[in-house]
This record gives structure tokens, sequence and C-alpha cells, in this order.
């Protein structure tokens, strides 16, 4: 891990061990048992209202504690570790993002403090298919007097059950495919002609599709310019992206150290199982992808802070460095572990679902590669 | 911070004044202190920047060296950079012996060494593998025989890159037969004393940049002895992380010459904005982004270790780099096509003739400096704390 400054170590530990005594993946199989219809337990969500971390990107001003990207790396790390869930990245930090980036100073003041409070559930809803894509937008926004009409559909939404501040891309202009003629919209979850269907993924999370039927939102709830909210779409995803890919990281480290664990427990033949250089090797390899991972990630979040100009390039490269590591990570994790990582009442199949679960949310690796080899040129 | 923006005038004042301008971005395709002998204004290049010191920037002065904080020696590089300038000293005597030297040889031994390393006018070659003695370095058999004042070597080492054009070689010797990590010592020889014979040996490359060395009752001086008898082991391993930190520092080989992205518009083309064929695009993807995130780790592992010091991990920097310039060098002949298979002929271009062998020479990277597998077992042990490594 790189050099961490006092506060994030402060702040890394408290994480930590609220993880280790109210939200272990223990804590998980709970919430997957009792199956809540938001995908998570509102009193994990309270308590991490309560620490803060709703509101870490919000500046004070706007009721929040105004931290940095690498800060917040710190803790979603250590709620992948504990397979955490709650909609944090979709709404502290997606949610907060699109509007920090492209509120007016009204819509700051009307939701952002809300957001940091958890109060407000915020999602991005932009994919249409069962794969990412924000430039096929094709949900229709028409003009009419005062605002605009809204009518399709969006799918596979994060935390759409739960979400009542929906930030919907949809089409002004242009055809589906064109960056131009997307635009924003704020949308109240509640708002008539908004309806969502749960979908029940192997993360037993809060998926939703959601209809818009002649929805009606005013001129105050565009968010930022019309038929130019691709740019502001990309950014904010992207911070998406680099949230997601720390998350992700958590989860993969997590998986390694059980894994490795086993290594130095389970005995075959008469000796640990990790004394097999099969094994050990592969141990070996994967801690050179997590530490190649960590790299990416830390590179992504800290070019976020710093206003990078290859934002997009280091973006698509942190979710690729820890797609490929998590990947690889959650598959042997139940090989190394034999015939009990196949069973449920073992929690290694958490891991692996929820790893490919956030492989497709915001851009699965194929999307990533195509994006950042496109900034080459080729 | 004015201090270093002092410095900086200073380097850049100094750079005008030195660096010739015939030589803006022409490094030499070998360095003095790998075998390299220059003329003209290479030459005057070299004596100045080694009198200078800055050959060797963080080195004390005291031996030679440019006495720099590691914060100058940057802002050094950034000017030599934006100048077209370079460094023309190089070799295992700056990157691996003299460090170690400075970690633990006599003062005496300091002034004699370093200087001539400082200012590329000693090249050194590294006597450690054996033919009996490879990834199972302490096993090596080679004897110095102690008569008091001097040692007498038998035996041979192989694997010696640059034997052929060194001056000297430092290396490791057996000089206990009863005991095997505890019998090794760590001693310095003049290539031109009598009995020292090297043979080349030819790699698949068709080049011959290593050798058999031969040592047949050769008389080596006591001052020659690093360290104390039969403590040499430690010594040998500490030069070896030396290394992996400078592998670390170092991105991909010739990544900067012609890239791979350059080949393939000029070899494969374009179909509208993206390249012909899918299949090689998505590897050169592949191929950018373990070359990013290599540079990302070895500069994250850089400044933990400046807080934390050095971690057993970089040895997955060295198992990464290895596939990073395998990966590459594969990729580049294949997007040449058969033309990136040329053995030689004027029907061939110069990129085409030196990818193939640098394709050839990188099968090597996984081999030297510590195999992959012996990397791995390392990591293994030192890092993951399993046993039986
Ligand atoms: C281009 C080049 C330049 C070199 N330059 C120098 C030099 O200047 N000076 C010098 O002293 N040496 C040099 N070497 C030698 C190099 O350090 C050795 O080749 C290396 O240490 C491996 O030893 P070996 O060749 O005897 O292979 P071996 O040790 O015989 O290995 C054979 C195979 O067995 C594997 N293996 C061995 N032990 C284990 C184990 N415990 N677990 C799993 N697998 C294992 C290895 O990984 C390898 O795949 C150079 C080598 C090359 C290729």
């Amino acid at each position: 891990m790189s050099v961490l400054t006092e506060e994030q170590t402060i702040l890394k530990d408290q994480v930590s061990n609220w993880v280790r005594d109210e939200a272990s993946v223990t804590r998980f199989r709970q919430m997957r048992d009792s199956n809540p219809d938001f995908g998570f337990e509102s009193g994990t969500w309270n308590s991490i209202c309560d620490l803060g971390l709703a509101g870490l990107l919000i500046p004070e001003a706007y009721g929040g504690s105004g931290m940095d990207f690498k800060t917040l790396g710190v803790v979603l790390e250590q709620l992948g570790r504990g397979l955490t869930a709650s909609p944090l990245v979709a709404s502290g930090v997606v949610g907060a993002s699109a509007v920090l980036l492209g509120g007016s100073e009204d819509q700051k003041r009307q939701w952002l403090p809300r957001i940091a409070s958890g109060e407000v559930v915020a999602t991005l809803a932009v994919d249409e298919k069962a794969r990412h894509g924000p430039e096929y937008t094709a949900l229709a926004a028409s003009r009419e007097e005062s605002g605009f009409l809204l009518k399709g559909g969006k799918c596979f939404v994060p935390e759409g059950m739960a979400a009542n501040l929906l930030i919907v891309a949809a089409r002004t202009g242009g055809q589906p495919g064109d960056h131009g003629g997307i635009t924003l919209f704020l949308v109240d979850g509640e708002a008539t002609g908004v309806e969502r269907t749960r979908l029940s993924l192997v993360d037993h999370r809060g998926h939703a599709d959601i209809e818009f039927s002649d929805v009606v939102v005013s001129d105050g709830n565009i968010l930022g310019t019309v038929d130019q909210g691709f740019e502001l779409l990309d950014k904010v995803l992207d911070r998406g992206r680099a949230a997601l890919s720390a998350e992700m990281l958590g989860i993969g480290a997590e998986a390694f150290d059980r894994t490795l664990e086993y290594l130095k427990t389970r005995e075959q033949f008469g000796q640990m199982i990790g004394s097999f250089q099969a094994l050990g090797h592969r141990a070996a390899t994967h801690f050179m992808d997590m530490e190649f991972a960590r790299s990416s990630v830390e590179g992504a979040l800290e070019g976020i802070d710093l206003g990078s100009e290859d934002l997009a390039k280091l973006c698509s490269l942190a979710k690729c460095q820890v797609g490929d590591f998590l990947y690889n990570m959650s598959n042997d994790m139940i090989q190394m572990h034999g015939g009990i990582g196949m069973t449920d009442e073992f929690d290694a199949g958490f891991f692996l679902k929820r790893a490919r679960v956030a492989e497709a949310t915001y851009g699965n690796r194929a999307f990533h590669l195509d994006r950042y080899i496109a900034t080459e040129g080729i | 911070m004015s201090d270093l923006s002092a410095f900086r005038a200073e380097v850049r004042t100094w750079l005008q004044e030195n660096f010739p301008p015939s030589l803006q971005n022409k490094p030499p395709s070998n360095q003095a202190g790998r075998g390299a002998k220059f003329e003209g204004d290479m030459e005057t290049w070299r004596l100045r920047l080694g009198e200078k010191g800055w050959s060797t920037p963080t080195w004390p002065v005291e031996y030679g060296g440019g006495g720099l904080s590691d914060k100058q020696a940057k802002v050094l590089r950034e000017e030599m950079r934006a100048a077209g300038a370079f460094n023309p000293i190089g070799g295992f005597g700056t990157a691996m012996f003299g460090p170690t030297l400075l970690d633990v040889a006599t003062e005496e031994q300091k002034k004699r060494y370093l200087p001539p390393i400082i200012r590329g006018d000693v090249h050194w070659c590294q006597g450690y593998s054996e033919p009996g003695a490879g990834s199972d370095l302490a096993s090596l058999q080679s004897f110095a025989e102690d008569r008091g004042d001097y040692f007498v070597i038998n035996g041979s080492k192989i694997w010696t890159s640059g034997a052929k054009e060194a001056d000297w070689m430092y290396g490791i010797f057996r000089t206990d037969k009863s005991k095997k990590y505890e019998g090794i010592s760590f001693i310095c020889l003049d290539m031109k004393s009598e009995g020292v014979e090297v043979k080349p040996i030819m790699l698949i490359s068709g080049q011959s940049p290593f050798n058999e060395v031969f040592f047949t009752d050769v008389v080596v001086p006591k001052e020659n002895l690093i360290g104390e008898k039969n403590k040499g082991w430690a010594i040998g391993k500490h030069l070896l992380l030396h290394e992996r930190q400078g592998i670390a520092g170092s991105g991909a080989m010739g990544a900067t010459a012609y890239g791979l992205v350059e080949a393939a518009r000029d070899y494969i083309g374009m179909n509208g904005d993206r390249l012909a064929d899918g299949a090689l695009r998505e590897r050169i993807a592949r191929q950018k982004m373990m070359a990013h995130a290599f540079s990302q780790t070895a500069r994250r592992f850089t400044s933990e270790a400046a807080v934390h010091g050095p971690s057993p991990a970089i040895g997955i920097l060295k198992v990464a780099w290895a596939k990073m310039n395998q990966d590459r060098e594969e990729l580049m002949i294949e997007i040449m096509g058969s033309r990136g298979l040329a053995w030689k002929g004027e029907e061939f271009n110069d990129e085409e003739l030196g990818h193939v062998r640098s394709w050839l020479r990188s099968k090597a990277n996984s081999i030297e400096g510590g195999s992959n597998e012996v990397n791995l077992n390392l990591v293994a042990k030192r890092v993951l704390g399993l046993k039986g490594y």
C-alpha cells in the first residue's frame, strides 16, 4: 500500500474495525438470507452514514467532509473486504459526483447535504442493455413547454431499488451511438410514471430495471447542459469506475488473504498444501497481480484528485488491472479450497459472485481495454 | 524548493557549457563501462560528465560521485532529458558493483575501485554462475586457495556477460569446501591476470555477448577480497538486490524507440479509426496496459521503499518485467509478419533485423538475474510466508 497520511491511517483502522465487528461477510450472509428489497440492510447503511462515509467526497459547505478520492479508496477497499452491501458507491460517489460536477448552486444545495446524510440515495441510470455503453443511450427526452418528458427504460441500475434520486441519461438529440445529444436529468424516485422491477442477480444486491412512462422533468432538474451531457456522464462514470475498482481491490485482497491462510493450514500428503510449488507459484503470481492492480487503482484515484488529463486512460487501466486480478483470484479461491470451496456454507462463492457483478458494472474489461487503446489512435 | 530551482539553473548552465550539441538525442548504442570505446565529441562528453561525477549522481563526492540528493538527481535527469543529453557511462560497475562497494567495502577499496567506475574507465563483469551452479548458486566450486597474502584460483565460470571485453571481474569463489554458504568469498580479479582464459558462447540470436571463463592457477592479491573471507555469500546476494532494484527503475527495454503502435500502423494498417487486425489490437492494448501498470508499480515501490525500507516484494517486479519484455518482443515480430523473422540481407531494414534479435535475446529475461521460478519461490517464502521453498 502506498504511504498513507495520518488521517487516512486513522480512517482506515476505524473502517476496518467496523467492518470486522459490524459488516463482515457473515453479516452479508445474513443479508442474503433475509433478502431485503433494497439489497442491503438499512442498519448497515445507517452506520455507514453515521461514520460520515456517505459525505466523504462532499465539501463541508454542503454537509460533507470534503476528502479526496485517495482517502475514499482506502475506505472502499475495507468495505470490499467485508463484501459490505450498501449504496455507498452508487450514491456517495457516483450520485454525489454527478451533482458536484454538473449541478448548479441550487441543485448542489438541494441534494448534496441529503446525499451526505444518507437521507437521499442517488444512483446513475445509464445502461439500457445488458452491456455497458453510455453512448447508446436511447431513452427519449422530448421538449415540453416547461421541461422534458422522459420515455423509455433503463436496466441493471445499481441500487435501483433504494434510490430516491435517479440521475438519468437521456437522448435529447442525435442517434444512439452519438456522443452529442445526451442530457442528464435529476428525477425524483417517487415521480409519477417511474416504475421499478427488482432484478435478482448472483450478488444479491439491489439492482433494478426502471421504466419511465411519460415522466415530467422540469427545467430546474436538468443537470449540466442540454445535448452536451456525454462529457459529464463520462467524468461521473470514471469516478464510479475508480471507486468500484477500489472496492474490487478489497474483495480480491480478502480472497487472497483467506486463500493464503488456507494454504498454510490445510494438510495433504503430510504437508501444508502451500508447500506444493504448483500452488505456491500461483499464490505468488496472484500477489504480483494484486500489487499491479493496487498501483493502477491508486493511479486512477490520484489522477482524479490531481485533475489528470489522462483520466479516462487511468480509470480504464484500473478497472482492467483489478478486473484481471479479481477474475483469477476469485476462481482460484475456489480451486485452492477444493470441495469445500464449492459449498454454500463456505464464503468463497460470495466473492466469486460479487466479483463478476462488479466486473460487469460501469464497463467490463473488454469495454475498458477498447477504450484504453482507442486513446492511442488505433 | 528555492534550493532546487537554483540547482536546476546550475544544471542547465552546466549542460549548455559542457554537452556537445552534436550529440543531442544521439545516445551511443553501448556505454563506457560496458565495453564501448568512444572518440571525438562522445569521448569529450564522457570525460566531462565523469569528471563532474554526474554519471553516478548520488554517489559521495569523496570517491568522485555527484554527491546529489535524490531530489537533485531527479532534477538532473529531467534537465538531461530536456537537453537531449544522456549518460554515456554504465554497466555492472555503476549498476551493481559500485553500490555494493559503497555498502560493504573498506575505505581503501572504495578509493581504489569507485573513481574508474564513475568515469567509465573500467569495464566490470560478473563471475557468479558456474556449469554446476545456476539457480542453486551457492553450490559453486571454483576454488580460491588461501596462500597467506594471496589467493590462487582454479575452476570456471559460465554465462559471464561481457567477459571478453571486460577489464575486471568481481565474483564469488569457494574458500572453504566444508561449508556451503559460509565457505564463499567475494573477490575481484584483473582479467589480464595470467591463467585467465575467456571463450565466447554463441547465443540463439547469433550474437555472442557472453562467455565461459577458465581459471588456471590465477594469482589474486588478498587486498582484492571484499568483506571477510568466507562471508561473501551475503555480499553476493546483496549485490543481486541492487540488480533487481535497477530493473524496478527501468521500464520496458527499448520501449522508447520504435513503438508497437507505430509498427502496427506501418505493418498492419487501419480500418477506419481502428487497427485492421482486431486480435492484435487487443494484444497491443494488453501489452501497453501491462507496461503502464509496471511503471506505476515501480514508482510506488520506490516511494514506499523510501519510507518503509526495501521489500522482498521487489522480486515480483523482476518476474513482471521479464514477462512484459518477452510479450512485447513477441508482439513486435508478429506485427511485422514474416518480415519480423528476417535473419539477414539487404531486403530487410534495421528495425526488422534488430527486432528479431531482441526477440531472441528476450528469452533470457526469465532466466538471467534469477529465473522466474526461483523468484516466485522467493516471493512464496519471504513475502507470503509459505514453507518448503
Ligand atoms: C543472457 C544471460 C546473461 C547472463 N549473464 C550472467 C553474468 O554476467 N554473470 C553470471 O554469473 N551469470 C549470468 N547468467 C547466468 C544466469 O544467472 C543463470 O543462467 C541463472 O541463474 C540460471 O541458472 P542455470 O542457467 O544454470 O539454470 P538452472 O538453474 O539449471 O535452471 C533450469 C530450469 O530449472 C528451474 N529451476 C531451478 N531451480 C528451481 C527450483 N528450486 N524450483 C523451480 N524451478 C527451478 C529454472 O527456473 C530453470 O527453468 C546469464 C544468463 C543469461 C541467459
